[in-house]
């Protein structure tokens, strides 16, 4: 099976020049392309529960009687949001980059620092992201009617009763549609963390064509559906969660 | 008879099981309640009328610890409800309130709406939670509708789960709190039919209400208020037919 | 949005949530919702930073603001001042093929709705940067129109490649732009002999005019703060100036948080105004409805 595959991509290279499709016959390739793949879909998972878990404790801090606490998220969440993430993605990795403490590698001489690019990666899209959940989850917050909390109230629920029986699994449904949405964005935005030469999709794509200048019209269309495909089943999965949320009467009108 | 009381009626019973003394409550400058007092017996079924503005939800809410108050205070079974140390768990365990928005769960079906206080707050096992609770949806005539979410009911249905969920709590007393402002008019009276059975079976019941007919038939004493305190009250028959104060007639004339 | 929250009262009741999603009017809202001071005062903190003494700061304050005021006019002419000329083509591009996908979207043609359909879902959920690079290799370097050759300069490429996305969402708009004029405006003028093209050219698409301008304008902006994205395709802008002038001084790392924070501060300098007329032009719109 693999070798028909192979053999029929090495013809389609043979009889048309301009679609060397190299990552699908040559197994060298191939590995550059899954090592990528996988780089991205593990960003795009760590990015998006760091992004979530961000996103709910800055929404719990938001709603603290502390209003140094308070100040602090605001302030985050205006730095995040309205600055450009690539330029975020930089100053993370060279400015921030450069105050961290390095180690001794792993081939005994040579200085790593702590953090590596990956790492910045990780940090900077999760802090980017978790911005827009804080926001998110908080005004999910906001919708939920104060009589209802306080019906739990009068039934007897403590704060984290109330919070965790009532507040959040109606604050989630709300949230849900924008947060589908920010998410998707999120893990488009992943590809930026090329700028600082972390080894995912789209750089192992890019190097790919650089060093098979034959291979670019390939190399891009399967880079164009790949990353529609990640979106596309990103998108399907929480449609479906947001679909099994779905409570009569509340949310969506059929 | 004790001249001390506020009340003309006789009470020759034991205490009383809510007792409000003197109850001041203010939202920032303006004065809701300037001074109301009341007691109730136990088994006894009180209205609190009068125009809106007055007072009334206020003063039921206090009762619940929902508001806070002033001045005054407010005693059930003897124990303080505005008191800093008080278990308020124990508190709402003994009063159960119910909503003019229904304020059900949207998220839980009828059945665990009814459910949820017992399991999560008193942590009672679900077997037994889950028959007290079909007992009680059977009780307030939603037999079949244990599995439909609050969306795909009508407004008196969703209004008979929140009664079945605060009884599921096993209240002394229940607060109603203008309960029927909301409903449709022919939804109005399935709500009224389950609060005067319950009624019938000795459950201490306070209620906030604009239905008059309702009023005169179910309560043992009716409250009139208007701007905070309480102009005057009497059994149904004597309030009804033989008003003193103007004021109160002046309403009952807007509204008979 | 598509979805309604019940205000009757035989329903529960759950208020509408305030956030909408961020290619909403988030954005704009957002940046209004920053107290104006915030961001010039982080920027300015990390300027300061350097000069604060740190171990590695090897650059007096006096040296690191020469640098800064040296590079200064090169930054904003040749720079940022060319992230605004990328971001205007790019919307000027993407709107006038927006608007044309928008309404191919709701075309009678069942065909050209599909197209249409899946053009807007292919562009809209592409990363920028996968697209960027994609445009930027495959459009050549000059193009030939009759018999002269006219050259194709990279910025322009990247406007092309950013265009695609913007015109995605701007179809978008156009088309909920479009579907919220209720259909009695299209039968009162059916009634009185208007062909569709005339129905959509003179009486809907004037309507939703105004309808469009503030998510229009959020795109805008969300647009220009993905501009430094071409800086990676080698594009000459602010951020690839900026490591060029870090550079041509040597790289030294206390020149790292200045020239940042300057990229920072002016993005959002530019950006605040935007935000704020936006959001001035929304609220009177929605007071005349």
């Amino acid at each position: 099976m693999i070798d028909i595959i192979q053999s029929f991509f090495r013809d389609l290279a043979e009889t048309y020049p301009k679609w060397n499709f190299i990552f699908f016959y040559e197994p060298a390739q191939w590995e550059r392309v899954v090592s990528g793949l996988y780089v991205t879909i593990k960003l795009s998972v760590v990015c998006v529960i760091l992004s979530v878990i961000i996103g709910i404790a800055g929404a719990w801090a938001q709603g603290s009687p502390s209003r140094i606490i308070r100040w602090v998220v605001q302030s985050y969440i205006q730095f995040f949001r309205n600055t450009p993430p690539l330029i975020q993605l930089l100053f993370f990795y060279f400015a921030l980059g450069q105050f961290t403490p390095t180690v001794t590698g792993p081939d005994g001489w040579t200085e790593q620092p702590i953090i590596s690019n990956v790492g910045w990666a990780i940090i900077s899209l999760s802090f980017f992201a978790g911005a827009f959940n804080v926001e998110i989850f908080r005004s999910g917050i906001e919708a939920v009617p104060n009589s209802t909390l306080e019906a739990a109230e009068s039934l007897g629920f403590t704060r984290a009763q109330t919070y965790t029986n009532v507040t959040f699994p109606l604050a989630l449904r709300v949230s849900l549609p924008a947060l589908n949405n920010n998410l998707i964005n999120l893990v488009k935005t992943t590809t930026q963390a090329i700028a600082i030469a972390v080894p995912e999709l789209l750089y192992e794509m890019v190097s790919i064509w650089n060093d098979y200048s034959s291979a670019q019209n390939a190399a891009m269309t399967v880079l164009f559906f790949t990353y529609i495909a990640l979106v596309g089943i990103l998108a399907f999965g929480m449609h479906k969660w947001e679909k099994r949320l779905l409570v009569p009467g509340f949310g969506k009108a059929s | 008879m004790p001249a001390s009381t506020t009340t003309e009626q006789t009470w020759t019973q034991d205490q009383p099981i809510v007792s409000i003394k003197d109850v001041r409550k203010s939202f920032g400058t303006f004065e809701v309640l300037k001074g109301v007092s009341m007691d109730i017996m136990k088994g006894e079924v009180i209205c609190i009328i009068g125009p809106s503005g007055s007072g009334k939800s206020t003063l039921i809410r206090c009762i619940n610890a929902l508001n806070d108050i002033q001045a005054g205070s407010i005693t059930i079974e003897g124990q303080e409800v505005h008191d800093a140390d008080l278990d308020k768990l124990a508190l709402r365990k003994k009063v159960g309130m119910v909503f003019q928005q229904y304020n059900l769960f949207p998220h839980k079906t009828a059945l665990e709406n009814v459910m949820m206080a017992p399991l999560k707050v008193l942590k009672q096992p679900k077997e037994e939670v889950e028959k007290r609770a079909r007992t009680l949806i059977k009780k307030v005539r939603l037999e079949g509708k244990e599995n439909s979410y609050p969306g795909e009911l009508s407004g008196g249905q969703q209004q008979r789960v929140a009664i079945a969920r605060s009884l599921a709590m096993d209240p002394d007393v229940m607060l109603f709190d203008e309960v029927t402002a909301a409903l449709d008019p022919e939804t109005v009276k399935e709500v009224l039919l389950t609060i005067k059975e319950l009624a019938a079976d000795g459950m201490t019941c306070i209620l906030v209400t604009h239905e008059m007919a309702f009023a005169r038939e179910v309560a043992d004493q009716i409250y009139f208020t208007d701007k905070g305190v309480i102009v005057e009250h009497g059994a149904p028959d004597v309030f009804f037919e033989n008003a003193s104060d103007p004021r109160t007639k002046e309403f009952l004339g807007q509204i008979l | 949005m598509a979805h309604s929250f019940n205000q009757r009262t035989d329903l529960p009741v759950i208020l509408e949530p305030k956030f909408k999603a961020p290619d909403a009017l988030g954005f704009s809202r957002w940046l209004v919702g920053m107290p104006p001071w915030a961001l010039p005062a982080v920027a300015v903190l990390m300027m300061l930073w350097p000069i604060a003494g740190h171990a590695q700061a090897v650059y007096s304050a006096e040296k690191i603001i020469d640098i800064m005021l040296k590079w200064l006019p090169l930054l904003l002419t040749k720079g940022f001042l060319m992230n605004v000329v990328i971001s205007f083509f790019t919307m000027l591009f993407g709107t006038i093929a927006g608007l044309f996908l928008g309404l191919g979207r709701v075309s009678e043609n069942g065909a050209v709705r599909s197209i249409s359909w899946l053009t807007v879902q292919l562009f809209r959920n592409s990363p920028w940067l996968v697209l960027l690079f994609i445009v930027m290799l495959t459009l050549p370097f000059e193009i030939r129109i009759g018999g002269t050759y006219i050259p194709v300069p990279d910025w322009m490429k990247a406007v092309f490649g950013l265009s695609l996305p913007v015109m995605a969402n701007i179809a978008e708009i156009v088309r909920g732009a479009i579907q919220s004029v209720p259909s009695a405006q299209w039968e009162a003028a059916q009634s009185l002999a208007f062909s569709r093209r005339q129905i959509m050219w003179q009486i809907i698409l004037p309507q939703c005019f105004k309808r469009m301008i503030p998510p229009w304008m959020n795109w805008y902006a969300i647009m220009t703060m993905a501009t430094p994205l071409v800086s990676l395709l080698g594009v000459t802008e602010l951020v690839t100036l900026s490591r060029q002038a870090m550079e041509a001084e040597g790289n030294n790392p206390s020149l790292l948080m200045p020239f940042f924070g300057f990229a920072l501060l002016i993005f959002f300098i530019y950006c605040y105004p935007i935000a704020r007329f936006t959001l001035r032009l929304e609220s009177k719109f929605a007071l005349k409805g």
